[in-house]
């Protein structure tokens, strides 16, 4: 009870002295900035090459519209369509590259004799762009559901079984030098001390792994694919409609720092003893 | 020949013998001699401390002892059982050897409490809430309650070196080895970990095998130091402290105290300095 | 990973064990391809791509062709031109980032919501913007490695130890002296990172450009790997899109290598062990 006061408490303490601080206002001079510089070169100054990007009031004035020009604005359901067709196959990938990826690179750090046979293997596979599997992917799977899934599953496992597998290498040996000690199995030493102890690593990866997620989808999406935000932005170019290949970029983006921030979340509420120890040592 | 009392004060079990030890290391095939035919009796219930220079191989004897290591030749033996030898390469990790570590290996992803539990929780022949019961008896007779929730990251390193040794005799161990425990700490927080270690040391009688390069802790804290020749570790020199347990701080000031040191110190000095010299060869 | 590092740490029994599961998979995959032919029965997946045999046989009958060096040519120049142009931006502002704070509080926070866009949804964007196709894979290229480089850089730069710089200024260090002496050799380990893994992004935005642009203006050779894997899919030359994948494989890996032996050059300390 008191300590989620105390958390609360703090919450409001940083918050204040954010607000105190220059940093808020440098953040908004900074946006200012970038916004101004959009306005004035497309629409005021009309500069060389900037004349025919879309500009900033169309994109807003598109994007807020309950009756868009080209269709697609905050009023109408085709565009949480295509957000939401977008957010599944993130969802179904990256939950199926954590699900085996996690423990795949778990079993890697912590047998000698799995990372032996399986790690050479891995590195073969790694150097390769993701990407170049978008043809491949397209004949080994059928539709054009799977492929899209399968390219961003792939990156986000690779990054996941990677972090993980160096979590586990960087445990101190004395933490489970310390559990045998006391008594613990092989297998209450795997689930006590390896797992929670690379859990800041299979966080770090999860980080990462969401981030090409994104990534990748939206390469697998502009290539093949139907719906989806990546495919916005493509078939606006092609029908040119320009303004709304900015509105995709913006979603996209959106989007992309709010599922990081949900990962970023997850891992403190699952690391709350890193979460302690940094509130109490951080500045 | 110890200053052991020899009284029913002492326990029964907990002896160990090492018998004729050699390791020798062979990384990259240049062969190493960490330790050098080397015997020490410790009878149950000792303090025995052993003091050397850094790097000599005593934590290589510690390690062999508690199961991390194997032996080259030669015996160990808890209560006339053989630990390691010839037939048995390594030692099993257990709970009748409980390691208290250089660095702290307490898991910083557990409370204080969660940690003082992990050994029986691990064997699993008590109940969960008999286990707690006990732990939280253990933490207020050690002077520790209050920190029950508390992650080991929140809390002064000295309160986490008791923890530690809490943590230890949870599963009412035989023997303790201890590798330098006190080594990061700074020496007023350490004089009172000494009288707190002895506090705990009256109050459950177990056999201490203390690794230590500090004189001082060595004669207030042990019947017995045992000064270590550096690389290869052999027993150089073996120093009685005669001077009755229980003991507290007046202990520093006594004559006794300045003699036991006087005699020690000269042997010690010389060895680090064979130590320095040869560590200034391999660099 | 560097490769004598590799073979030590895999030698003996371990480089055994890594060879036999190489083997297996290759085996498995050969095996797989050919089930239909075999066993009449079609193993999922695997069964609908070529054996590593044909792949072989085509890579061997590319060697002698131009144009698939060509390929290599192109994709090589375009990463490192976009990569450099992203050193030469991004390291200066990463550092200037770093040690003034009133241009931290502006341009960071813009930055951070940029990043989350990923590079390839520039694609049609900077094709709009640029005049040449060269110069839009470019850009698009040249944004894969930038952020990167950047985050890494202001990381490495604010997390110098400040006894460094303390006892510089104690010595009687100027601003410059400490900039140059302290600031910037310190940083260099970061900046060795974040180029290692922004040429590794890099490689996977030039696969991707090329293949969605459709190669450059001239179409055909000068398209580079990427376009390479995607004109032998549409060409339904299933061969050579396992050799292209495997290509750029390799290709990544040199420059990556390459990097890192640069990158060792640079920061001789840190060679331990």
């Amino acid at each position: 009870m008191s300590q989620s006061n105390a958390t609360m408490n703090l919450t409001m303490y940083r918050i204040s002295s954010w607000l105190k601080s220059p940093k808020p206002y440098l953040m908004f001079v900074g946006f200012g900035l970038v916004l101004s510089f959009w306005y004035f070169s497309v629409e005021v100054w009309k500069l060389p090459r900037f004349q025919d990007m879309p500009s900033l009031t169309e994109v807003f004035e598109e994007w807020f519209s309950e009756d868009p020009y080209y269709g697609l604005s905050i009023y109408t359901p085709e565009y949480y369509k295509h957000i939401g067709i977008s957010l599944r196959r993130i969802a179904y990938a990256f939950c199926l590259a954590t699900a085996l990826g996690v423990p795949l690179g778990l079993f890697l750090g912590w047998s000698q004799k799995l990372r032996e046979y399986i790690f050479p293997l891995f590195e073969l596979l790694r150097p390769i762009p993701v990407l170049a599997w978008v043809p491949l992917a397209i004949i080994m799977f059928s539709g054009s559901e799977t492929p899209v899934i399968f390219l961003t599953f792939l990156a986000s496992f690779f990054a996941t079984t990677l972090n993980t597998m160096l979590g586990v290498e960087s445990i101190d040996e004395e933490y489970s030098r310390a559990a045998y000690c006391l008594g613990a199995s092989r297998w209450q030493t795997f689930v006590h001390v390896v797992v929670p102890g690379a859990m800041p690593y299979i966080f770090t990866g999860l980080q990462i792994s969401i981030g090409v997620a994104w990534f990748s989808l939206v390469a697998g999406e502009m290539v093949s694919g139907q719906y989806g935000l990546g495919y916005i932005i493509n078939t606006a170019y092609i029908m040119v409609q320009y303004s709304q290949i900015i509105i995709g970029m913006i979603t996209l983006g959106l989007f992309g720092y709010v599922t990081s921030a949900l990962v970023r979340l997850a891992g403190d509420y699952m690391m709350q003893w890193r979460v302690r120890e940094l509130a109490l040592g951080g500045d | 020949m110890s200053t052991l009392p020899k009284d029913d004060s002492m326990p029964i079990k907990g002896a160990i013998r090492i018998e004729d030890v050699v390791k020798v290391y062979d990384p990259d095939g240049a062969a190493v001699m960490a330790v050098d035919h080397c015997s020490i009796d410790i009878p149950a219930g000792e303090i025995c401390m052993i003091v050397g220079p850094s790097g000599c191989g005593k934590t290589t004897l510690l390690n062999t002892i508690a199961g991390f290591h194997g032996l080259t030749s030669g015996h160990i033996y808890l209560d006339d059982e053989v630990l390691c030898g010839p037939g048995k390469e390594k030692a099993e990790p257990g709970s009748d050897r409980i390691v208290v570590f250089q660095n702290g290996a307490l898991f910083p992803w557990k409370t204080n409490l969660d940690n003082i539990a992990f050994g029986p929780m691990m064997e699993g022949k008590l109940s969960k809430d008999e286990i707690y019961e006990k732990a939280r008896k253990m933490m207020v007779d050690a002077g520790l309650e209050g920190t029950e929730d508390s992650f080991p990251g929140e809390v002064s390193s000295g309160l986490r070196r008791r923890v530690e040794i809490v943590r230890a005799l949870m599963n009412e161990p035989k023997v303790l080895l201890f590798d330098e425990p006190y080594r990061a700490l700074d020496s007023l927080t350490k004089s009172v970990m000494h009288e707190a270690l002895l506090d705990i040391y009256y109050k459950n009688k177990v056999t201490i095998f203390f690794i230590t390069h500090d004189l001082e802790e060595a004669i207030f804290l042990g019947h017995r130091l045992i000064i270590m020749s550096s690389r290869p570790c052999k027993p150089k020199k073996i120093v009685e402290v005669d001077i009755p347990h229980p003991r507290d701080y007046s202990v520093l000031t006594s004559p006794r105290f300045r003699e036991i040191m006087n005699e020690a110190k000269g042997v010690v000095n010389e060895e680090a300095r064979k130590a320095f010299e040869a560590g200034e060869k391999e660099g | 990973m560097n490769i004598t590092k590799v073979l030590r740490k895999f030698s003996g029994r371990a480089a055994l064990r890594g060879v036999i599961a190489i083997i297996v998979f290759i085996a498995i995959w050969e095996f797989g391809s050919r089930s239909l032919d075999l066993i009449g029965w079609r193993m999922p997946f695997v069964g609908l791509i070529p054996p590593p045999s044909s792949v072989l046989a085509s890579w061997t009958g590319l060697f002698m062709e131009p144009s698939y060096w060509q390929s290599w040519y192109m994709s090589f120049l375009r990463v490192f031109t976009g990569f450099i142009v992203a050193m030469i931006i991004g390291i200066p502002l990463g550092l200037y980032m770093a040690i003034n704070r009133t241009f931290y509080g502006i341009a960071f926070p813009s930055f951070e919501i940029l990043r989350p866009i990923p590079p390839l949804a520039w694609v049609p964007a900077s094709i709009i913007f640029w005049p040449t196709q060269e110069m839009s894979i470019a850009f698009v290229t040249f944004l894969g490695a930038f952020y990167t480089i950047v985050i890494n850089v202001l990381g490495g730069a604010k997390s110098i130890n400040r006894q460094y710089l303390q006892a510089a200024q104690s010595m009687g260090a100027s601003q410059r002296d400490i900039f140059r002496r302290i600031v910037l050799p310190a940083t260099l380990p970061s900046i060795v990172v974040g180029s290692a893994v922004g040429m590794g992004i890099t490689w996977e935005v030039v696969v991707a450009a090329e293949m969605i642009s459709g190669g450059g203006a001239g179409g055909g050779a000068s398209g580079g790997l990427g376009f390479f894997i995607w004109s032998s899919y549409v060409g339904g030359s299933y061969e050579q899109i396992i050799v292209g994948m495997i290509s750029i494989g390799i290709a990544g890996y040199i420059s990556s290598e390459l990097l890192r032996k640069l990158g060792g050059r640079f920061t001789p300390w840190l060679k331990t062990r």
